[in-house]
């Protein structure tokens, strides 16, 4: 039996690992400014171009009392940023682990699951960050903010981007190029943002389209961070979404699916 | 003074007495990747304050090998125990044991040296004034400490090198495993850090085990094994190996090499192995031989270069084949 004193160093020593390549993240993304910039200035324009452009055309189905389209499309921007903070810190995994810093960690006596661990937690800061920063728009289209909400709201903001960044990391430890990373992303994570609400609400889509956003997790991730979003605001109508408690549940299943994935990958590549 | 000397007998009866605790057993070791036998059968012993190194062109099965040891990649057969630990079945306690330098840095050039040296040993779950003291410890011993606040990417490859091999040797491991250490380093600082080596592995009782495709890095280790497409051709001390060479080595450059080599058995007797475009011969008294075909032959021969055998005619006179990257095998 260990003696409290021991295992407090124990636990120490265990934590360690989780927190450095953690912190190393932080660093590193503030040491490359420019990403930083990329990731908040695309979906910001995205957000401004689109949504103003198409506002005064559109109104989204079933949204009879009428969110402009600009504040229709905002939780949707917000989670583009979380989607690509959270893709765009994994990237790195791919050139790291054969030719970087990831090798000597992956020689370190420290179990897989810690290291999925840290790097979830690296992305989902800074993810989270960045998301912040966007929350700056919500009074400009009426939303206001009461405790609960806003709690809520960045509960939601984490559990998305533990997920997203989760995903990135399951097909990052796969890939064996960047470039292969950029067909997937482009394949399939701007198709399950696109489909996810994001854009359009479901109501009135044709049948398919229909099913495959009501198959798409990210749709419930987007209820559930719409619902919290509005949780102190008069409500307006969005269209049918899915219930707000079964928004939570998916988006959670969807945390840790993904992370459990991610451990796998990231030990069937290496040993 | 006399503290230690006592301290260093007990190590040297410890190893003594537990012997496979001090050593690198690999035996019967095999790997196939995708159908194709990168390792064939592979068996060797390597001890603690030894340096060992693993010679062989591009696509040898250096690498593989190099990556079974590191804990990166199982084997697909044979056996392999680090200092008494099975690999197969207690990599975590061979992970402690281990520091590994790879031939692509490991370095992060956003952060700084000391960061990079930090977050090494946090890994280790070394923290707090007993890592700073060993960091300050190793940069020192490197040379790197007036740059130990630079970030990597502003140091030169050479310094990137020795700051590397610092953080491999943070935590104090028993085995240090480097792939192709050299690569990318001038002359002068290739043969500093093969000193550097040779130091480590006696001073520190470290077991010191390296690949390479370089006769001088390979010259440098108290022994060598020479891999070729995945088979263990020779292994043992540099002069040993040179010493089966017959004698002499002369390579002689023709117009025709197929007509000359068969002329050139017929009349002398001695065996020819046509490599390339070159025609190699061993023999005794090599300076007669030279003396002797060229007066033979004066106008097929077009130059003539005779040599003390190296490694690399180790490794032709073993496998017949030049020493150059096989393209079909390589990992």
């Amino acid at each position: 039996m260990l003696n409290p004193p021991q295992r407090a160093a124990r636990k120490i020593k265990n934590l360690l690992p989780i927190t450095t390549i953690w912190w190393r993240e932080i660093i590193r993304f503030y040491r490359q400014r420019s990403r930083l910039f990329s990731a908040i200035a695309q979906p910001l324009v995205f957000w401004l171009l689109i949504g103003s452009g198409l506002s005064a055309s559109f109104q989204p189905a079933g949204a009879a009392d009428g969110p402009d389209y600009i504040e229709y499309f905002y939780p949707g921007i917000v989670v583009l940023v979380l989607l690509f903070t959270s893709i765009f810190a994994t990237i790195s995994v791919v050139n790291d682990r054969r030719e970087g810093f990831l090798q000597a960690v992956l020689v370190a006596p420290v179990p897989r699951w810690r290291i999925v661990f840290a790097q979830a937690l690296g992305g989902t800061t800074l993810a989270l960050l960045q998301g912040l920063l966007l929350l700056i728009f919500t009074p400009m289209i009426g939303i206001r903010f009461g405790v609960t909400s806003l709690l809520l709201s960045l509960g939601v903001m984490t559990l998305l981007a533990f997920g997203l960044t989760n995903l990135g990391l399951l097909i990052a430890w796969r890939m064996d190029s960047t470039q292969g990373f950029h067909a997937i992303m482009n394949l399939l994570l701007i198709p399950i943002w696109l489909l996810s609400g994001a854009f359009f609400p479901s109501t009135g889509v044709p049948g398919w389209l229909a099913w495959a956003m009501k198959f798409n997790p990210l749709t419930y991730g987007l209820a559930a961070f719409r619902h919290s979003l509005y949780l102190d605001t008069t409500a307006k109508a969005f269209g049918e979404g899915p219930p707000w408690n079964l928004s939570l549940l998916i988006t959670g299943l969807f945390c840790v699916l993904t992370y459990v994935g991610a451990i796998l990958t990231a030990s069937a590549q290496t040993n | 003074m006399a503290d230690t000397k006592v301290s260093h007998t007990i190590t040297t009866d410890s190893r003594l007495s537990t012997v496979s605790n001090s050593r690198i057993e690999v035996e019967n070791l095999s790997h196939a990747y995708q159908r194709r036998q990168t390792l064939d059968n592979i068996s060797f012993d390597v001890s603690c304050g030894e340096i060992f190194g693993l010679l062989g062109p591009n696509g040898s099965g250096k690498t593989t090998l190099f990556r079974i040891l590191s804990t990166l990649m199982p084997a697909t057969s044979g056996t392999v125990r680090i200092l008494g630990h099975d690999l197969a079945t207690e990599v975590k306690a061979i992970r402690n044991l281990l520091g590994v330098v790879f031939q692509h840095p490991a370095l992060d050039v956003k952060l700084t040296v000391v960061e990079n040296l930090r977050h090494h040993g946090h890994l280790y779950g070394l923290a707090g004034r007993t890592l700073r003291s060993r960091i300050s410890e190793l940069l020192e011993c490197f040379g790197v400490s007036d740059r130990s606040t630079e970030r990597v990417e502003r140091l030169s490859g050479g310094l990137q090198r020795r700051v590397e091999i610092a953080k491999a040797l943070l935590h104090s491991p028993r085995v240090l495993l480097l792939d192709e250490p050299t690569s990318g380093l001038d002359v002068a600082t290739r043969r500093q850090l093969n000193n550097y080596l040779g130091m480590l592995a006696q001073t520190e009782d470290i077991l010191v085990l390296l690949t390479t495709h370089l006769l001088d890095d390979a010259e440098a280790c108290n022994r060598v094994g020479i891999l070729d497409v995945g088979k263990l051709v020779a292994i043992g001390a540099p002069n040993e190996l040179k010493n089966q060479v017959g004698g002499d080595v002369i390579l002689i450059e023709s117009r025709d090499n197929e007509t000359l080599g068969t002329a050139i058995t017929e009349r002398f007797g001695v065996s020819i192995v046509s490599t390339d475009n070159q025609l190699r011969v061993e023999c005794k008294r090599g300076h007669e031989f030279v003396r002797n075909v060229v007066a033979a032959f004066p106008d097929v021969i077009q130059s003539v270069r005779f040599g003390k055998p190296t490694l690399q005619d180790v490794f032709v006179k073993l496998t017949g084949n030049p020493f150059v990257e096989r393209k079909d095998r390589k990992n």
